[in-house]
């Protein structure tokens, strides 16, 4: 029997911060995710760019404890994007010496991870149960699916694979590029190997507008981002049902704790989508909500549930 | 160094091979490839045809299946690599795991690139793909300083094929979505980025506005050239600044470092253009053919020639150089 005949309420998983926050914040981000988030699953670490780690660093150890302490199961993130000979060596690194699971989210990782159980990251191009076959038979235990999976594809790979476990990119500004050239820093007339850490001055990105002033993207250093933020709250039921078991939300610079608990309630069926969406707006307001990708359209569209007409 | 050169059309790719072509790329005419435009690629016969003629000049084909197989849809995917196999494709570049496990089963002799695609930007990233689908040739993503592929040579048992001239992605090949995200279609299950049909152009007074899906990319005053929509090459406002937030309309052009390339250890060198004419590709393939085999006295003549063969004729090194970080 397949999981997808049998569906479980799925777990909600809490991504790496994705923005460089100074190190007290980001320590005290997930202090209070320990102490007050329905999460049961945490994935620290820098995936963005290797020259930010010296921020977080310092307090690593003291999370780690903490979230576990409350319970939670911690994962460390690799690098997205590693071409430095330092970079290379900050993942054999990680996987040498860590004593907890790794989320691959580049080659390399998948590369010393083999044999070993892991975690694939969203951004790893996984658009096929072929793909995670392979993956799984080289230790993949669970795998995030790549945001701009459509709900057929993530069905049938799911399907296709019922001893793997499968994440789904429910809530957060989406990652939709990266690149060795630092676009954040050329923002503000530098470059990255002399960027000091501008993109600090961003913590929830920085926005591209279209010379007609709409909204765009989202800078976030070598990362570009969306600006509509992703907000899975409609599918979740459908997403339960295909056999997703854990549904990612990626950290914006909002009270995540109580964007954890209300994805919690619609979970259990004691909110309705509706008023969850008010209530999402509420807590992380300003930015526009988007599921295009899920519905296989514009990937910026927000696809009403009553219509499954594009809203805009 | 082999010369590595793109067809979009059967004409095309009888020029590059008359031009000097070591190896012609190309694709299937659908979502297998990652250059799908209308009017582009090879049917089945055609590529037939394309090998025969590349063969009796002892010039190599390489297609390119370099897209993600869509879940419920490989058997395009698998049916596109069981073809190139069987005319007799002298390599096969892929991208997707899932489809490299397919080809390795299948056609455990056939000859197996790594696309750019599937962004292997370090040693234990190729390592990953010649242990596990036995690779033989790796394409670099435009991520990498000639000293980094200098680095990156001596720890691998693979050969090294990078871009040398033409189109330039900013975003790391296969891990951008950015297109995607404005338009639905999407560069790795679609194999199209800023298609046209979602490019628009108006005159708003005396400017004219290139739009793709519902986003502006460009604006450009009377006077000023228009260029095409590509995403990352638009003009944006961030804050108060208003520029080319990702990249200038630039192409890449590092045949100023073929010596540098050369001692790097690469194997080949691949000229970006499936989409561009076949006048273009006989052109630019000849100069190139010439500019590798020439002396330092020719070669400059040759390099310049090139120049003025650049879209918008700006040329940039990209992250061949490490300024342009």
């Amino acid at each position: 029997m397949t999981t997808s005949m049998n569906p479980s309420k799925p777990a909600l998983s809490l991504g790496p911060v994705y923005y460089l926050w100074d190190g007290p914040k980001w320590r005290d981000f997930y202090f209070r995710i320990a102490d007050e988030a329905p999460i049961g699953h945490v994935t620290i670490g820098e995936a963005v760019c290797s020259k930010r780690l010296h921020f977080i660093e310092p307090h690593v150890a003291e999370v780690i404890e903490r979230l576990e302490n409350a319970g939670k199961q911690v994962s460390l993130t690799s690098l997205a994007l590693v071409t430095l000979e330092r970079e290379s060596q900050l993942v054999r690194g990680l996987v040498r010496d860590s004593c907890h699971p790794i989320e691959a989210n580049d080659l390399s990782a998948l590369h010393l991870l083999a044999g070993r159980p892991h975690s694939v990251g969203p951004l790893v191009n996984v658009y096929n149960g072929a793909t995670a076959r392979l993956l799984a038979s080289r230790g993949a235990t669970s795998i995030c699916l790549p945001p701009e999976l459509p709900m057929a594809s993530v069905r049938g790979i799911v399907t296709e694979n019922p001893g793997v476990g499968f994440e789904v990119f429910a809530f957060g500004r989406v990652p939709l590029a990266i690149s060795a050239r630092c676009a954040h820093a050329r923002s503000k007339g530098l470059i990255k190997d002399n960027c000091q850490f501008i993109c600090r001055e961003d913590p929830d990105g920085l926005t591209v507008e279209t010379l007609d002033r709409q909204p765009f993207l989202a800078l976030n250093g070598v990362q570009t981002m969306s600006h509509t933020c992703q907000a899975l709250i409609q599918e979740l039921p459908e997403l339960a049902a295909a056999g997703v078991s854990r549904i990612r939300l990626s950290p914006q610079d909002c009270d995540m704790a109580a964007v954890a608990l209300l994805f919690d309630d619609i979970i259990a069926g004691t909110r309705s989508p509706r008023e969850a969406q008010a209530a999402l707006a509420g807590i992380y307001p300003n930015k526009p909500f988007s599921n295009g990708f899920h519905h296989g359209q514009i990937g910026a569209a927000w696809i009403s549930a009553e219509t499954g007409a594009e809203a805009k | 160094m082999e010369l590595i050169c793109p067809a979009g059309t059967p004409a095309a790719f009888r020029e590059a091979v008359d031009a000097g072509a070591d190896a012609v790329y190309c694709g299937f005419r659908d979502e297998t490839n990652a250059r799908n435009f209308p009017g582009l690629n090879f049917s089945r016969d055609e590529l037939r045809t394309a090998i025969a003629y590349a063969r009796g000049r002892k010039v190599m084909t390489f297609v390119a299946i370099n897209t993600f197989m869509r879940a419920g849809q490989e058997q395009l995917w698998h049916q596109a690599v069981d073809d190139a196999v069987a005319l007799g494709a002298d390599a096969v570049i892929l991208a997707d795991f899932g489809l490299m496990a397919y080809a390795v089963e299948r056609h455990p002799q056939q000859r197996l690139h790594v696309s750019v695609q599937a962004s292997a930007s370090n040693a234990d990233a190729v390592r990953f793909l010649v242990e596990t689908f036995a690779a033989k040739r790796v394409v670099l993503p435009r991520t990498l300083t000639i000293a980094d592929i200098a680095r990156l040579a001596k720890q691998i048992d693979c050969e090294i094929e990078v871009f040398a001239f033409g189109g330039l992605c900013v975003m790391a090949e296969g891990r951008c979505s950015l297109s995607s995200y404005a338009t639905g279609k999407s560069p790795n299950m679609n194999g199209v980025c800023s298609p046209a049909s979602h490019v628009r152009y108006r005159q708003d007074g005396r400017e004219l506005v290139s739009e793709l899906g519902d986003y502006t990319i460009n604006r450009f005053p009377a006077g000023e050239a228009a260029g095409y929509p590509t995403l990352c090459k638009g003009r944006f406002d961030i804050a108060e600044e208003r520029g080319y937030a990702f990249e200038d309309p630039v192409s890449l052009d590092v045949m100023d470092h073929i010596e540098a390339l050369r001692a790097a250890g690469v194997s080949a060198l691949k000229i970006e253009g499936r989409q561009r004419g076949k006048a273009y590709v006989a052109e630019v393939v000849s100069v190139m053919r010439r500019a590798l085999t020439a002396g330092a006295a020719e070669r400059p003549a040759l390099v310049s020639r090139l120049k003025a063969l650049s879209e918008g004729q700006k040329t940039t090194t990209g992250a061949y150089e490490k300024r342009w970080r």
